[in-house]
């Protein structure tokens, strides 16, 4: 397909390994910030084509894995309302609460449903007039203008039986998070290309000044990261840190304007709390005062509940690149796809999850010989 | 606020969001998600890529002198 095919050719995967080789003089540890970055580095083997003194360590750029666990044990409580139709986006289903996950309400008769669009709820609440509709809006802010629309168009038509279980969070202030922390390792970071297609990349320019860090904006097929990569490392080799667009086919240094317009009118910015992170503040949207009629936790009178987390899950850790996946004592034996500790197992986009399906490789003894005694 | 239309995702074809992409026209690429599209697709940054190797491989042959 065009515009992703040749995004893939070996040949050329092969030139920019070659070049990046010919540049690289030191250790550099560099940090990409995206799921779907760390899934298309680990499938496609980016990494191991790499010069060894490039480390690429995994950031949090998972929705779904710093989804709190709160807002997990609150989608179920929802969920599990008579009445209530709930929506969400599929990988949100299996993400672990303290006992069950929304998987398991749906088997337990609840009425959850898969959508592949918050328009597709919208739609669904038009046509149950008489159940209410709850959609889980999780997601950074590649999600937040269509969700933002959803909530713009259920107002303007007057779709009172839909709500939202807001979940966003932003990127800049987890990455000033992280740079902020003693133990970090990061040097430079590829930034997430479709965050910055919406949001453009002026808000890091402040970040690569006072952190002295180059951050490269990267798209997501394999040549893309191998020259954010380049470009990342040529910067570091250089002394330089300043903020490149490496994704300029799709991202523009403003971003896009209407979809940020749209989401400031109806959302407004929140601290918020990150799984295996913490709160961050002035890291994720709640909805704004016009539009807090379609706020779920207001309608359905949950807003104050909080949960303890379980201890044996690694995944903050993981997602702040102070550990890789297969180095948790859990992996692949306490805590594998089908039965995950934490939300970076069951994501498509979390990097444990990554780990396990690309490279088997790590499995403890325990769980291989479990598996070949047919367990 | 409100315009769709049809995108082809490689011989499927699915109605998106094209609020958006106001300046989009049929035949562009735009970058979807969950239902919207979000950026048009620069045909000419698109070759950057390969124009950014094309000239380091060149580089590389003038510095080493020979063939990578």
């Amino acid at each position: 397909m065009k515009f992703i095919d040749e995004y893939r050719d070996p040949e050329a995967a092969a030139g920019y390994a070659r070049a990046l080789r010919r540049i690289t003089t030191r250790p550099w540890t560099l940090m990409e910030v995206c799921g779907g970055q760390t899934h298309a580095i680990v499938k496609f083997g980016v990494d191991e084509l790499l010069p060894p003194e490039v480390t690429l360590v995994h950031g949090p750029g998972c929705p779904v894995c710093v989804t709190p666990l709160e807002l997990i044990e609150k989608a179920i409580e929802v969920a599990s309302t008579p009445g209530v139709i709930f929506c969400s986006f599929g990988d949100m289903l299996r993400v672990p609460g303290r006992t069950h996950d929304l998987l398991s309400v749906k088997a337990r008769g609840g009425d959850v449903r898969i959508v592949y669009s918050p328009l597709d709820a919208v739609t669904i609440a038009r046509t149950h007039p008489n159940s209410e509709v709850v959609f889980f809006a999780v997601g950074f802010e590649t999600t937040a203008p269509a969700n933002a629309m959803a909530v713009y168009q259920a107002a303007r038509a007057g779709v009172t039986n839909f709500s939202m279980l807001v979940s966003h969070v932003l990127v800049p202030p987890a990455m000033e998070t992280i740079l902020s922390s003693p133990e970090s390792r990061v040097q430079g970071f590829l930034a997430a290309g479709h965050v910055c297609t919406v949001m453009g990349y002026t808000e890091y320019e402040p970040l690569a000044a006072k952190y002295h860090v180059p951050i490269v904006v990267t798209g997501f097929e394999p040549l893309d990261i191998l020259q954010g990569v380049y470009m990342c490392v040529k910067q570091l080799e250089e002394g330089r840190a300043e903020v490149e667009n490496q994704y300029a086919r799709a991202v523009r240094r403003d971003g896009n304007l209407p979809a940020q317009q749209l989401v400031r009118e109806v959302f407004r910015i929140v601290p918020r709390k990150w799984r295996g992170i913490g709160e961050i503040p002035q890291s994720g949207l709640a909805l704004a005062e016009p539009y807090k009629a379609f706020d779920a936790e207001l309608r359905f009178g949950i807003a104050d509940h909080t949960v303890d987390e379980p201890t044996e899950c690694r995944s903050g850790q993981v997602m702040q690149g102070l550990m890789k996946p297969h180095e948790c004592p859990a992996f692949g034996s306490r805590c594998t796809p089908e039965h995950p500790l934490g939300a970076t197992m069951v994501s498509s986009e979390g990097a444990c999850a990554a780990y396990y399906r690309y490279r088997r490789l790590e499995r403890s003894p325990e769980s291989a010989k479990a598996v070949a005694h047919g367990n | 606020m409100f315009r769709c239309g049809k995108v082809d995702f490689a011989g499927v074809i699915k109605r998106v969001n094209l609020s958006y992409v106001p300046d989009a026209r049929v035949g562009d690429f735009v970058l979807v998600h969950v239902g919207f599209a979000i950026s048009t697709v620069d045909e000419v940054e698109a070759t950057r890529v390969f124009e950014y190797l094309r000239r380091m491989d060149e580089l590389a042959e003038l510095e080493e002198g020979e063939t990578p």
